[in-house]
């Protein structure tokens, strides 16, 4: 880790070097990054984020550069490690701003450090394209920092995307009536059980067994132990990474056969199926996509390609698409000009990886909300707004 | 009784985080913060055998372990052994030694990070179920379990019932007057401090088989094994065995019983009370 600061302190003052002797020539388009590389973010950060800024990168300066007026600009990458602490990427976009002096930033990763540098973003007039966070309430936020763009919809969407799922299958006959819920007692875990439990109700599920679990813990036994005593109908599971595996492999050994079984964040990545086989048929997880999509499927082959890791079925599209929403409103703007940006983004429509995208008051109509696992990818079930979902289907039993 | 078999379960998991710490932190007097760093990085091997060149983890524990046990000594030998010579008691050395380690710990993590990136990392192993009085348990954590009693009783066995074993007792106790009767110091500690590398590194191994991992996740276990380390009395293999399955039996019953949030709150309450009431721990002697 040492080393690693070492090493980008001495590429940001060879930068600043650099930067002092091109300024007038202004040659590149200077972005700027700030991430987790280090601390408890860094696996999700390495899944679904850096890959796609990297793949990013290398896409626009293959063809070129961006079109900047009648300039092609070459991209030129200055990035941070925030040590997955919101004070550290608060402390990286001053610099990026201030000393590095970067045209544009991309956003940085997860609602609670995107919450966190949103003020300073908008001071320093850049848009923030946030594609790896979600909150309520996105309105009145927007309404006070109108250069953040949201792109993973709200953070109620995601919760009762599967409460709508699961009538699906109800009304067709496939599920019960009695849900298993779980959580992990964290601020995410926190905001999606409080906007699923009303819509559970709502819809007339009966809620026979409920419980929250530290973040961190692995040792889920008792969780999944506890629900198979209720014997519910479907189990859902609004979990990160780690426990959504744990809780996948548990519910699995404890033979805890339920018609519908979701975990939160995790289950949509490619390392989940990649883990458990065959066995992911059916597992129902937060996220999806249309995998038939042309779009995508080229994407995921390139990222493949220049990454040479598996893009995941849910958040990856979506960030690298919030780059290329920056990258044609710049084109759009024809110019570096930050308030230009943030019009153009807010008003243009845009080619991406996860469809045309347009945003109506800083938020994206189209989310995918619940995917299910097919065939080894995860095909989209419920979402707003969006093409080619399938009709959910009942789980088989753990083989 | 489900929750006993999944608490002593879960207890011979914790004893294997913590088994290497107690030889390190109580013979060879080194509070080794990374030895969370260790048991990751022994993950991570597993986990590279096992994916690339599909070598059985357990397997891998005979490759794994010795060449924990030499780096471990040539870390004592280059690293720590300076500041044993210099410490003039034991405080010191305690003080000098948590400070190294710490650098030591962002050493690890860094050469983990660069070596496998920040990603999260697990494989499939032994995941199936395994019956014990009809309930299914995880086979690969029922293993981890056996190991972790076979290697408990080895390093029982090891510490009491021979010469060697004798002499690192010795060390632990009272280093000054080990040298008294013939036993050398400073080679007993350094063997006691890779030996506890060489448990940690096992321990790692086992654990990856049913546990998601990272490069930045070791500080969790050597928190965990702190704790267990303590509760036991210092340099206490029973004791820290004990501790392990108490903690284990107590998460678990809290838990299914009470609430799956507050088990790091039983976790805590249970510490403060051994600190209170038997502050040597729980098996251990008072020091005189």
């Amino acid at each position: 880790m040492l080393r690693r600061t070492f090493n980008s302190l001495m590429v940001s003052a060879a930068l600043l070097a650099f930067g002092a002797g091109s300024a007038s020539a202004n040659e590149t388009l200077k972005i700027g990054v700030s991430a987790p590389k280090t601390g408890p973010l860094t696996a999700g950060a390495t899944a679904v984020y850096w890959p796609n800024v990297k793949l990013w990168v290398h896409d626009v300066n293959q063809k070129g550069g961006i079109k900047v007026g009648d300039k092609l600009l070459k991209v030129d990458l200055v990035e941070y490690d925030d040590k997955s602490s919101p004070e550290e990427a608060v402390k990286n976009i001053q610099r990026l701003a201030t000393v590095d002096k970067v045209d544009f930033i991309v956003a940085p990763y997860t609602t609670g450090i995107n919450l966190a540098t949103a003020p300073l973003i908008s001071r320093y007039g850049y848009p923030q394209l946030v594609a790896t966070g979600n909150a309520n309430e996105l309105e009145a936020f927007v309404k006070r920092w109108p250069n953040s763009f949201w792109l993973l919809g709200k953070a109620s969407d995601l919760s009762t995307g599967i409460v709508a799922t699961l009538k699906t299958l109800r009304d067709k006959g496939q599920i019960g009536n009695k849900v298993a819920l779980a959580h992990v007692a964290e601020a995410f875990g926190l905001e999606m059980i409080q906007s699923a439990k009303p819509a559970f109700k709502e819809a007339g599920f009966d809620v026979v067994y409920e419980t929250s679990y530290p973040l961190g813990t692995q040792d889920l036994a008792p969780v999944i132990s506890g629900a198979k005593a209720a014997k519910p109908d479907a189990f859902v599971a609004y979990s990160y990474p780690p426990d959504s595996f744990a809780l996948t492999e548990q519910a699995r050994i404890q033979g805890l056969n339920v018609d519908a079984f979701y975990v939160g964040v995790g289950g949509a990545l490619s390392g989940y199926s990649q883990r458990f086989g065959k066995q992911v048929e059916g597992v129902l997880a937060m996220g999806g996509i249309n995998p038939g999509d042309e779009v995508y499927k080229a994407y995921r082959e390139r990222h493949k390609q220049v990454t040479g890791q598996d893009a995941d079925y849910w958040a990856s599209p979506v960030v690298y698409s919030s780059l290329q929403i920056l990258e044609q409103a710049i084109v759009k703007a024809g110019s570096t000009d930050r308030a230009a940006v943030v019009k153009a983004i807010a008003t243009g429509t845009f080619e991406t990886v996860i469809g045309k995208v347009s945003l109506q008051n800083n938020l994206i109509g189209r989310v995918w909300t619940v995917g299910q696992w097919n065939n080894g990818v995860l095909q989209g079930v419920n979402g707003l707004g969006v093409d080619g979902a399938k009709a959910p289907v009942k789980k088989p039993a753990w083989n | 009784m489900q929750i006993i078999v999944t608490g002593t379960l879960l207890g011979g998991t914790y004893a294997l985080i913590a088994l290497g710490l107690t030889l390190q932190y109580g013979a060879a007097r080194i509070m080794n913060l990374a030895n969370g760093e260790t048991l990751v990085a022994a993950g991570f091997v597993a986990f590279w055998l096992f994916t690339a060149l599909g070598v059985n983890p357990l397997l891998g524990m005979v490759l794994i372990a010795p060449m924990a046990l030499a780096l471990n000594w040539l870390i004592y030998a280059w690293l720590l052994r300076p500041l044993v010579r210099r410490a003039k008691n034991r405080g010191m050395l305690e003080v000098d030694s948590i400070l190294a380690t710490f650098g030591l710990l962002f050493l690890f993590q860094g050469l983990m990070l660069l070596g496998f990136g920040g990603g999260y990392f697990s494989y499939k192993f032994l995941a199936e179920p395994f019956l014990i009085l009809g309930e299914p348990y995880g086979l690969n954590r029922v293993v981890a379990f056996v190991a972790a009693v076979i290697v408990a009783s080895l390093l029982y066995l090891f510490l009491y019932h021979t010469r060697q074993g004798t002499a690192v007792r010795a060390v632990a106790v009272d280093p000054a007057s080990a040298r008294l009767v013939a036993i050398d110091v400073a080679r007993t500690a350094a063997f006691a401090f890779a030996l506890g590398g060489a448990l940690t590194a096992c321990g790692g191994i086992l654990l990856s088989t049913f546990y998601t991992f990272n490069a930045s996740m070791g500080v969790i276990f050597t928190m965990k094994a702190l704790i267990i380390v303590i509760m036991g009395g210092v340099g206490d293999v029973r004791g820290a065995t004990l501790a392990a399955l108490i903690l284990g039996i107590t998460e678990t019953a809290v838990a299914s019983l009470i609430d799956p949030g507050l088990t790091l709150a039983a976790n805590y309450a249970l510490f403060v009370l051994v600190l209170l009431f038997r502050p040597q721990g729980i098996l251990g002697r008072a020091s005189a």
